[in-house]
C-alpha cells in the first residue's frame, strides 16, 4: 500500500541519510533509520496516530467515568460528559478508604509478591542461560529442549497439585507460595530468551576473556551481563506486568487474606457481594494500573530493543 | 559505555524507590490494626461464658460476602472475640465457590465457611465426606432450639446437621414507587389477577410497567430463575414446587410449563416490559442490579427482586412504605395464598477444634443475630427466631422478617439453589437467558434443562 504513494522530498532525505550513516552504525541503528523513514511517510503515520486515538479511547473513557459520580455513570455515558461536567472524587475516596483493610496494605502485599517474583527466576535463568549457551556438556541440547517444552504446561493444571505441596510444606497462606509459583511458571520462557541472547554475543568475545584467563564467573559477570542489560530489562518488565496483574495465582495459593492478598484481589472484590459497588470499578483500575505504566514508561527502550534481540533467533 | 552507566544507575534508583515504599508501607502497617477494637464497647460478657477462655486462639472463616458487607461481618463478631479472647480470621471473595472446593482439595480448608446454596454443600459433604464436619451438640442443640425444622433440614444432608442458617433473605417481592404509585392513584395488589390488572392499567396509561434486568456476569440468568420459583409456588402450589426442586416430577412437567407461560405473559410481552431499557430481549443484556433504576427515573413501575436489592438503589432515595421506594409482597392466586420464596447462607465447619465449634455455635445463637442485626444497615435479616426485630434497620429487612415468621406464609428456600450445580446453576440459568435472548419456547427450554439432570 505504501508503494502506491509518490515518495515526497521529506521522505527521500530521510532515506538518503539513513543510507548515509549505514557504515557507521550497528544493525539496529540501521532497522531504527529504515523505520523511521517508513513511518515518515504522511499516510503511515495518520494510519499510526488513527490507530493509537482508537486504541486510547476505551481508557480515556474509564478514566473520565472514574471522575463521575454514580448516579451519572448510570444514566449517561462518558462522552457526554461535556454536556454535564460534573466530576466527583468520591470513587478514589471510596477504593482507598472504604474497605475494613487499607487500601495501602494490598499495595504494599502487591510490592512485596512482585519484586522477588521478578528477581528470583531472572537470577535463576541467567545462569541457567549461562550454562546451556557457554558450557559444553553431554545432553545440553535435550535439556534445553526440555526446559523450553515446559512452557507448554498450562497453568491451570498446575494449581490443584503445587496447593497440595506447598500445604503439606506447610507454606500455604505466605508469600512463599507466590513467588514460588511465579517463578516456576516464569523460568522457561525465561531460559529460552536469555538464552538465545547469549548466543547472540560473539563466541571471540568470550574466547578471548577465556585466552586471558578469565574463568566462568569472571567471564559472567564481567562479560556478559553489562551486555544483557536490554534482555534482562525487558524480561522483567515482562515479569513485573505478569506479575502485578495476575489475580489467579495469588487468589488460589494466597488466598483473600488481608495479609498476602495483593491489589488485584482488592480490586476482584470492589463491586461487593451483590455488586452494587460497580461504580467504583473504575477508580480501582486506574489506582492499580499507575504502578506498572511508571515500570513500563522507565523501562520501555530496553523493552522494545530487548524483545527483538532475544526472541527472533532460535 | 556511558550509556550503559547511566541505565543501571537508572534501574539502581528504580529498586532503590521500590525498597523506599516498602519500608514507609510496614510502617503504615503497624497501626491499621487497631481500628477494629474501638467498635466493640461495652458489651455483657456473661453470655459468653459458656464457650470458655479461648485466648490466643484463631479461627479462620472463608465466605462470598466481600467488602463493604464483609466489614458489617467483621463487626459482628467483636463481642465473641472480646469475651473469649478468640481471634477471627475473615477472608471473603467473590470466587468462593470455586476456590473453596480448591482449597479443600489440596488440604488446606478454612476452619468455617459460609455455604450460599443448600445444593453446594450437599456435593461438598459428598465429595469431601472426612472434611466436612458435622455440627457439634451445642450447635445442634442451637439450631433446633433457634430454627424452624424446614431451615434445619436445608442444612441437614443424610441425617446429620452439618450446617446452620446464617442470613435470610426474601425473594418474593415486587419493588415499586409508593409516592408514584400515591400520584397515580394505583394500588398495591393482593392477588395475582389484580397484579395483572394493575400491569394492564399501567400500559393502559401509556406506560410499560415492568422492568427486569437477568445478567449477571458469569451467573446470567439467575434472577429469571427465581421469577419461575415464585411462579410455579403460585401456580402449582408449595407441593409440586418440593417435587420439582427435588426431581420427583419431570423438569418440564405440564405444570412446570404452565407456571412458565404465566413468566412469559409479563417478561414475554411487549406491552409490559421492559420499561426504559428496550423490548423482551434487552431483558438478557440488563445488568440485574441496575434493571430497576427506572423505578425513580419514570420509566418502569414495578420490578420483582429480592429485599437485598435496596444495596442497589441509589443512596438518595428513601426506602420506606411511603417513601421513594418499596415493595410489596408478590401476591398469591388469592389473597390467602400465600407462598413466600426465599434464600441464605449456612456456617459449616472444616474442623472439630474446641474453638471452631464454639463459634459455630455463637454464629447460631441470637446473640449473634441481635448482634449483626444492630451493625448492619440493610440488606440483612436471620431466621433466627431469637432475632429482636427491632434491632434491624430497613423497614424492607423488618418486613422480610415479618413474612418469614409469619405462619400464615408458607416458605420455600430457593430452588435452583438447591438443585445440583449443572442445573441450579448452570442449564437453568443458560436456558432461562436463551428463552428471553432468542424467543426460545417454553417446551423447549424446560426440555433442554431435563436433559441435562444429573442421571444418578
Amino acid at each position: 500500500m505504501t508503494a502506491a504513494i509518490p515518495s515526497t522530498t521529506l521522505v527521500d532525505s530521510g532515506a538518503s541519510t539513513a543510507k548515509a550513516r549505514t557504515g557507521r552504525l550497528g544493525r539496529m541503528d540501521q532497522r531504527a533509520g529504515m523505520a523511521r523513514a517508513r513511518l515518515a511517510r504522511p499516510w503511515t503515520s495518520l494510519l499510526a496516530i488513527v490507530l493509537a486515538v482508537l486504541w486510547t479511547i476505551p481508557t480515556f473513557g474509564l478514566l473520565l467515568t472514574s471522575f463521575r459520580p454514580r448516579q451519572e455513570i448510570r444514566t449517561s455515558g462518558w462522552w457526554t460528559f461535556l454536556q454535564n461536567p460534573a466530576t466527583t472524587l468520591d470513587n478514589y475516596t471510596e477504593v482507598l478508604f472504604g474497605s475494613g483493610t487499607q487500601f495501602s496494605t494490598f499495595f504494599v502485599n502487591s510490592v512485596v509478591i512482585t519484586i522477588p517474583a521478578v528477581v528470583i527466576p531472572i537470577s535463576l535463568a541467567l545462569l541457567a542461560a549461562y550454562a546451556f549457551a557457554w558450557i559444553d556438556f553431554k545432553g545440553r541440547n535435550i535439556l534445553f529442549v526440555a526446559v523450553f517444552a515446559l512452557q507448554v504446561v498450562p497453568i491451570q493444571v498446575t494449581l490443584i497439585p503445587l496447593l497440595t505441596q506447598y500445604v503439606q510444606w506447610g507454606l500455604a497462606g505466605s508469600f512463599w507460595t507466590i513467588w514460588l509459583s511465579h517463578s516456576i511458571f516464569a523460568l522457561p520462557l525465561a531460559i529460552f530468551l536469555l538464552h538465545n541472547f547469549m548466543k547472540d554475543i560473539p563466541p571471540s568475545l568470550v574466547e578471548a576473556a577465556r585466552v586471558d584467563g578469565a574463568g566462568h564467573v569472571t567471564i559472567f559477570f564481567r562479560v556478559l551481563l553489562p551486555l544483557l542489560t536490554p534482555a534482562i530489562a525487558s524480561f522483567a518488565i515482562f515479569q513485573f506486568l505478569w506479575v502485578w496483574n495476575d489475580l489467579l495465582v495469588a487468589l488460589t495459593f494466597a488466598g483473600g487474606s488481608p495479609d498476602v492478598a495483593p491489589l488485584t484481589v482488592r480490586v476482584a472484590e470492589l463491586a461487593g457481594t451483590r455488586g452494587a459497588q460497580w461504580h467504583v470499578l473504575s477508580a480501582g483500575a486506574f489506582i492499580a494500573m499507575i504502578v506498572p505504566l511508571i515500570v513500563f514508561l522507565l523501562l520501555q527502550r530496553f523493552f522494545v530493543r530487548g524483545l527483538l534481540a532475544g526472541s527472533v533467533k532460535g | 559505555m556511558n550509556s550503559m552507566g547511566r541505565r543501571r544507575s537508572q534501574i539502581t534508583a528504580a529498586s532503590a524507590a521500590g525498597l523506599l515504599i516498602l519500608v514507609g508501607a510496614c510502617s503504615t502497617d503497624t497501626d491499621g490494626g487497631s481500628d477494629g477494637e474501638n467498635t466493640a464497647a461495652a458489651i455483657d460478657c456473661s453470655q459468653f461464658e459458656q464457650y470458655g477462655d479461648l485466648e490466643g486462639k484463631t479461627i479462620s472463616v472463608y465466605t462470598s460476602i466481600v467488602d463493604p458487607e464483609a466489614e458489617e461481618q467483621r463487626a459482628s463478631y467483636a463481642p465473641f472475640e472480646e469475651c473469649t479472647g478468640a481471634e477471627i480470621e475473615y477472608e471473603g471473595s467473590r470466587e468462593f465457590e470455586a476456590q473453596l472446593p480448591v482449597r479443600l482439595t489440596a488440604g488446606n480448608p478454612p476452619d468455617i465457611a459460609y455455604i450460599p446454596q443448600p445444593g453446594f454443600l450437599k456435593s461438598l459433604v459428598e465429595d469431601f465426606p472426612d472434611v466436612v464436619v458435622p455440627a457439634g451438640e451445642s450447635v445442634v442443640s442451637n439450631a433446633n432450639e433457634f430454627y424452624t425444622p424446614e431451615w434445619v433440614d436445608y442444612g441437614t444432608v443424610d441425617g446429620k446437621l452439618y450446617a446452620t442458617p446464617l442470613g435470610a433473605n426474601v425473594k418474593s417481592f415486587v419493588w415499586y414507587s409508593p409516592s408514584a404509585f400515591a400520584d397515580a392513584g394505583y394500588e398495591v395488589p393482593t392477588t395475582w389477577d389484580e397484579l395483572m390488572d394493575l400491569s394492564q392499567q399501567i400500559a393502559d396509561d401509556g406506560a410499560i410497567p415492568w422492568c427486569a434486568g437477568i445478567e449477571s456476569g458469569e451467573a446470567t440468568g439467575w434472577p429469571a430463575t427465581d421469577w419461575v420459583e415464585d411462579v410455579v409456588l403460585r401456580t402449582a402450589g408449595p407441593e409440586v414446587y418440593d417435587q420439582w426442586v427435588n426431581h420427583e416430577i419431570p423438569f418440564n412437567d405440564p405444570q412446570i410449563v404452565a407456571a412458565l407461560g404465566t413468566v412469559g405473559d409479563i417478561l414475554k410481552n411487549d406491552t409490559f416490559v421492559n420499561g426504559g431499557l428496550g423490548g423482551v430481549t434487552s431483558i438478557a443484556t440488563a445488568p440485574w442490579n441496575e434493571s430497576a433504576n427506572g423505578i425513580p427515573d419514570g420509566t418502569c413501575w414495578l420490578h420483582r427482586a429480592a429485599n437485598f436489592y435496596q444495596a442497589n438503589w441509589d443512596e438518595s432515595l428513601e426506602v420506606a412504605e411511603d417513601g421513594d421506594v418499596y415493595a410489596f409482597y408478590l401476591p398469591g392466586k388469592t389473597a390467602d395464598d400465600k407462598p413466600l420464596l426465599g434464600g441464605g447462607e449456612f456456617v459449616t465447619a472444616f474442623s472439630d477444634r474446641p474453638e471452631v465449634e464454639a463459634f459455630h455455635a455463637y454464629l447460631s445463637s441470637p446473640e449473634w443475630a441481635n448482634a449483626k442485626a444492630s451493625v448492619t444497615g440493610q440488606g440483612w435479616f436471620s431466621a433466627n427466631s431469637g432475632l429482636d426485630a427491632s434491632l434491624l434497620q430497613s423497614p424492607i429487612d423488618q418486613l422480610s422478617y415479618e413474612l418469614l415468621t409469619d405462619p400464615s406464609y408458607t416458605f420455600r428456600f430457593d430452588g435452583s439453589d438447591q438443585m445440583p450445580g449443572a442445573v441450579g446453576a448452570g442449564t437453568f440459568w443458560t436456558e432461562m437467558t436463551a428463552w428471553v435472548a432468542s424467543d426460545k419456547s417454553d417446551e423447549d427450554v424446560l426440555a433442554a434443562i431435563e436433559a441435562s439432570w444429573p442421571s444418578s
